[in-house]
């Protein structure tokens, strides 16, 4: 009678999240902080973005031991990443009890060719995507919420924007397409035809869609819920930036009122030092994290 | 019944627009609330799952939790599922976190476990329907009731469902599925 790991269980926490910031932590006492500040939910690393940027190397799974900690610490959510294609890696984090996995592309990826088979997991996958193409294949795949990619750990958001766009277009393009052009579509846009149909009939994805890569301000929280997103991951945005309590209020706050400017200027006041951002055209392509996975 | 009455939903973060599409569903009216202001033209409220954290800061930043409370006292009829049941209950155990503290509830938060324990059941809901479908994530349950709330709903032997007066409250989710009975029954309330 009782059904666990369902898609419909699965889905459900991703809908469980909408409207909320999911925030990069790396002990437990930023993940208190972020619970604290108001966090839908904490995504468990043993480095932000921005450090495993400048660390370069290779990014792995998180030790076991802080994503426990983590998850000891708070009554939320926990996420963690795997490498794209480790399902080995994936298999270790649900063995952990963790609440949702994050396949990422800012881990160095394991498998250049595969991405791993979400369906085979009772614990919800969310996984980065650039363009419409790419997030029907991650839900073909079994993912339950898709994000943009961004350009993770660089605190500026345009990248993130031209995800959110290019996904929205795609889609409205989708919807206004007679039904004898949808599997030639399906082929352009390398995805499954079924949800291409699935998309072209309701005009949006059939799973939550939040952003990801790049914010690093209330006001780019806001600008990617205008964009159409379901809620937001911040990652180095919070606890690479000079007061990181404030900034994080200021996020979940602005992820609500994101219509609403005058809650934005009043939460954008007096938060210190943002983090300190790149701009994307000085970043080498192998420096690029979007590129990661197909 | 609802008629050309407003149910406002509680708009701050998590499963909103699943409800508004529900009540909209039933033919009833709905609109999303996020301000004092908002709050004061409702007729009715539903306060949707997410993660009562959240909603919880937001609800004490931006005091709207009065203007509830008090609308409350008043008699307007107010459904939490999930975190709302949590945001909505006197005695949180073991937490310390803001909740509006309007019906004599003592919920258990992650009752049922983390995430990999989220599951799907059949609910059997006394003097309304003996087939709900009931989706719980992480969710919690009554573990004590008082005053004048009622039981509605046991699921292995949990508090899943309660009454008291003007104030309706579930563990799971009736705004995910297709089922409208829970949805209907809040709006006979009205």
């Amino acid at each position: 009678m009782e059904e666990k790991g369902s898609f419909v269980v699965k889905d459900g926490l991703a809908q469980m999240l909408k409207g909320g910031v999911i925030m990069d932590v790396t002990t437990p006492e930023q993940a208190k902080i972020a619970e604290e500040a108001g966090a839908c939910a904490v995504m468990a690393l043993e480095r932000v973005p921005a450090d495993i940027r400048a660390m370069g190397g290779v990014a792995r799974m998180a030790d076991p031991t802080i994503i426990l900690k983590i998850m000891d610490a708070v009554s939320i959510p926990v996420m963690a990443k795997c490498r794209i294609g480790h399902f080995v890696e994936a298999r270790i984090l649900e063995s952990l009890g963790i609440d949702f996995i994050d396949e990422s592309e800012v881990l160095t990826p394991a498998d250049e060719k595969y991405h791993v088979n979400k369906h085979d997991f009772k614990v919800p996958f969310v996984c980065g995507a650039r363009n419409l193409g790419e997030a029907l294949r991650r839900i073909g795949e079994g993912a339950a919420m898709v994000r943009t990619k961004g350009e993770p750990g660089t605190g500026n958001v345009v990248e993130a924007v031209r995800h959110m766009r290019q996904i929205m277009d795609e889609m409205r393009w989708l919807k206004g397409l007679p039904k004898e052009e949808l599997m030639t579509a399906a082929k352009d846009l390398q995805a499954p035809y079924e949800l291409v149909l699935n998309v072209a009939a309701r005009g949006c994805l059939p799973v939550v869609n939040f952003s990801a890569g790049g914010i690093a301000t209330p006001a780019d929280a806001a600008l990617m819920m205008q964009l159409g997103a379901d809620g937001n991951f911040v990652g180095s945005g919070i606890f690479k930036s000079g007061d990181p309590m404030a900034r994080a209020r200021a996020i979940v706050a602005a992820t609500t009122y994101f219509d609403d400017p005058k809650v934005l200027a009043e939460v954008s006041r007096d938060l210190g030092e943002p983090m300190y951002g790149i701009d994307i055209k000085t970043l080498a392509p192998e420096e690029k994290m979007q590129d990661r996975g197909w | 019944m609802a008629g050309k009455k407003v149910i406002g939903v509680l708009a701050l973060q998590g499963a909103f627009r699943e409800h508004q599409a529900a009540i909209e569903r039933c033919g009833a009216t709905a609109k999303k609330v996020r301000t004092r202001e908002d709050i004061q033209k409702a007729d009715a409220l539903i306060i949707p799952g997410g993660e009562s954290t959240t909603m919880g800061r937001l609800l004490e930043s931006y005091d709207l939790g009065h203007t509830i409370v008090e609308r409350s006292r008043a008699g307007m009829p107010i459904f939490g599922t999930c975190a709302g049941m949590i945001v909505m209950a006197r005695e949180i155990p073991g937490y310390q976190q803001y909740s509006l503290g309007i019906m004599d509830i003592s919920v258990r938060r992650n009752a049922f476990g983390r995430q990999l324990d989220s599951f799907e059941a059949e609910l059997d809901i006394r003097n309304i329907s003996d087939r709900v479908k009931g989706v719980f994530i992480r969710a919690p349950f009554i573990d004590r009731i008082w005053g004048e709330t009622e039981v509605l709903c046991e699921y292995m032997g949990k508090t899943v469902m309660a009454r008291e007066n003007n104030l309706l409250t579930v563990s799971f989710h009736p705004e995910l599925t297709e089922d409208l009975t829970i949805h209907r029954y809040f709006l006979s309330m009205i």
